[in-house]
């Protein structure tokens, strides 16, 4: 792990290409984290690439309910010859949820970027195939946001397909 | 017919092997493609996996596996969970790794919480670990045996399997999600007589490893329907964010144990098999040789067992001892706070990473302050490694296919959680 001098210089040599792109730094129990602007991702990942954090491990997303802007996407990246982690995190609102995919530089986010998508709808623009992945394609909604109730969904029987409950009509 | 390319699968000795990898790229502008769907309801995807694939006469130009068949949004149960009871839950994600998906978990938390865990508790979390990676890469290996037709492996495969569960059953009293970890350690210590039987199945488990090897490694059709078969070159498999034994087979000496060690790894003694091709037979003997270095592993947990506490003592986040509720005031109350409510976790975000047996497995967990996670993830190597089948298969033989994704391993509870 980058220590917290180590992260801040990381962060300044972000800041000295872009002056906006990083917007706040934490290192929190032995962990680096960078939150950057959701417009600069594709460079400054491209740029902790050229550092040696060659291995983008984890694209997830967050629901940060109630605070806003509300939805984060985090990316755990690693570089495996200095064994160090970095994570850069960005947070988008829920009416504009538009994020630079970074799928083409890292094949890796595919499917995670897709899965993000599915589960808090955060829109990756420039993915080649943004289709939900583990929901079924006509399931409205994004289940892993905080304010989409657990356990309020009807389930698939002819019985409420006949009388036209079923959730997919 | 144009090229020199035949869309009948010719007699083994007339397929030329140039370069590692069987790949056919000729392309014959006669043939049609076709586009068939494998899965999702079939034996040899070991679970509910579909494979939209399509294919010129028996070569396989394209798969696009399609998952959520067995989606059950195990994450967001969590968030509706306290921590003590999300264990259980995590652990039914990948279900062939429960201890490796509880320890994740219980480690992000242990990372929010600044818990500092007893030694006896981070080897007794190994030894069941590296019990569990055996376990897990004997279902891998009976099963993949299985697909290509050596049934014997099969049955030798569940008598080992089944002799670590019994172990698992008697430490824990379930074979299988056991909820054994929990946050601050163990559940239970190990009774009377455990290590011994866990030594004198180490000892068995070489031997008939051995024998393992004799049936498989001098089976000529194993050997053939493995060898230079689904190699992905290891710059793509890193792009690809592939890890675990497949990153290995290709030469890259990933470890997690090795490079970044958690729980008490550094002690220990043990060596990294890595592949040199990629290949399918790569991939098997990687797997067989890790089965070797985990007992390994779990000999030296048992020799070194330190003595003491099996869990960390605060009682802010560890149920008091059983007889303390009698005598005590304080343990009652926490007893009841730690049941009724659970304990409060500081607020933050943690990402918690482990070599499990198909790779890494990342707990991410946001915690708002509250006894239930605000926000639970698990980067589960399945999911990811998945991506990577396309490029093993792509230009292989249909007869291929079932050995490439039976080396793949994926677990498809892992995938779609």
């Amino acid at each position: 792990m980058p220590d917290a001098t180590g992260l801040e210089l990381l962060a300044q040599e972000l800041r000295d290409t872009d002056a906006d792109a990083v917007v706040a730094t934490e290192h929190f129990r032995g962990a680096a984290v960078i939150e950057i602007e959701p417009s600069k991702v594709t460079w400054v990942l491209q740029r902790l690439k050229a550092k040696g954090f060659t291995m983008l491990m984890s694209v997830h997303g967050v629901d940060y309910y109630p605070e806003e802007p509300r939805l984060g996407v985090h990316y755990e990246l690693l570089d495996m010859k200095e064994v160090d982690r970095v994570r850069v995190k960005l947070r988008v609102p829920t009416d504009a949820p538009q994020v630079p995919s970074v799928t083409p530089e890292w094949p890796t986010a595919d499917h995670q970027e897709r899965e993000v998508f599915d589960m808090f709808g955060v829109v990756f623009e420039g993915h080649p195939e943004l289709r939900r992945i583990l929901m079924p394609e006509d399931y409205e909604g994004h289940p892993q946001r905080r304010d989409f109730p657990v356990g309020g969904e009807p389930i698939l029987f002819t019985y409420n397909d006949a009388r036209g409950t079923d959730y997919t009509q | 017919m144009s090229g020199t390319l035949s869309t009948q699968r010719t007699a083994a000795d007339e397929v030329v092997f140039e370069t590692p990898g069987q790949q056919i790229n000729d392309r014959d502008p006669e043939q049609e493609l076709l586009t068939i769907n494998f899965g999702p309801h079939h034996p040899a995807t070991h679970g509910v996996l579909r494979l939209l694939t399509t294919l010129e006469g028996e070569i396989i130009r394209d798969t696009k596996p399609i998952i959520g068949y067995v989606h059950t949004g195990i994450e967001k149960t969590m968030e509706d969970k306290n921590y003590w009871k999300a264990i259980p839950v995590v652990e039914r994600m990948d279900y062939l790794a429960y201890f490796f998906n509880a320890y994740a978990f219980c480690g992000a938390v242990e990372t929010l919480l600044e818990l500092e865990i007893p030694k006896r508790a981070q080897y007794l979390r190994v030894i069941h670990m590296e019990l569990m990676r055996i376990n897990s890469h004997l279902l891998w290996l009976l099963t993949s045996a299985l697909d290509l037709g050596a049934i014997s492996m099969f049955w030798y495969g569940y008598r080992e399997r089944d002799s670590i569960l019994d172990l698992f059953e008697m430490s824990t009293g379930a074979r299988m999600h056991t909820r054994y970890f929990q946050v601050g350690g163990v559940a239970e210590d190990i009774p009377v007589g455990w290590a011994e039987n866990c030594r004198k199945f180490t000892k068995g488990m070489r031997d008939r490893l051995g024998q393992y090897r004799a049936i498989l490694d001098k089976n000529e059709i194993f050997i053939q329907r493995l060898r230079h078969i689904g190699a992905v070159p290891a710059d793509r498999l890193l792009e690809l964010g592939v890890t675990g034994p497949l990153l290995r087979a290709a030469g890259v000496p990933w470890d997690l144990r090795k490079a970044a060690p958690y729980c008490s790894y550094e002690d220990f003694d043990f060596k990294i098999p890595v592949g040199t091709d990629g290949d399918n037979y790569d991939r098997y003997a990687v797997r067989i040789a890790e089965i070797d270095q985990s007992c390994d592993i779990i000999d030296q947990a048992l020799d070194g067992l330190p003595e003491g506490p099996y869990v960390a003592d605060d009682r802010k986040v560890v149920l008091p001892p059983r007889h303390e509720l009698a005598t005590s005031m304080e343990a009652l109350i926490h007893h009841f706070k730690l049941v009724t409510e659970g304990f409060r976790v500081p607020p933050g975000e943690v990402y918690f990473p482990i070599e499990g047996p198909r790779g890494e497995y990342g707990m991410f967990l946001r915690s708002d302050g509250s006894s239930k996670p605000a926000r639970a993830h698990m980067r589960d190597p399945s999911f990811v490694n998945l991506q990577a089948f396309p490029d093993m298969v792509r230009d292989t033989y249909i007869a291929d296919f079932i050995a490439t994704l039976a080396m793949l391993d994926p677990i498809l509870g892992g995938i779609d959680r």
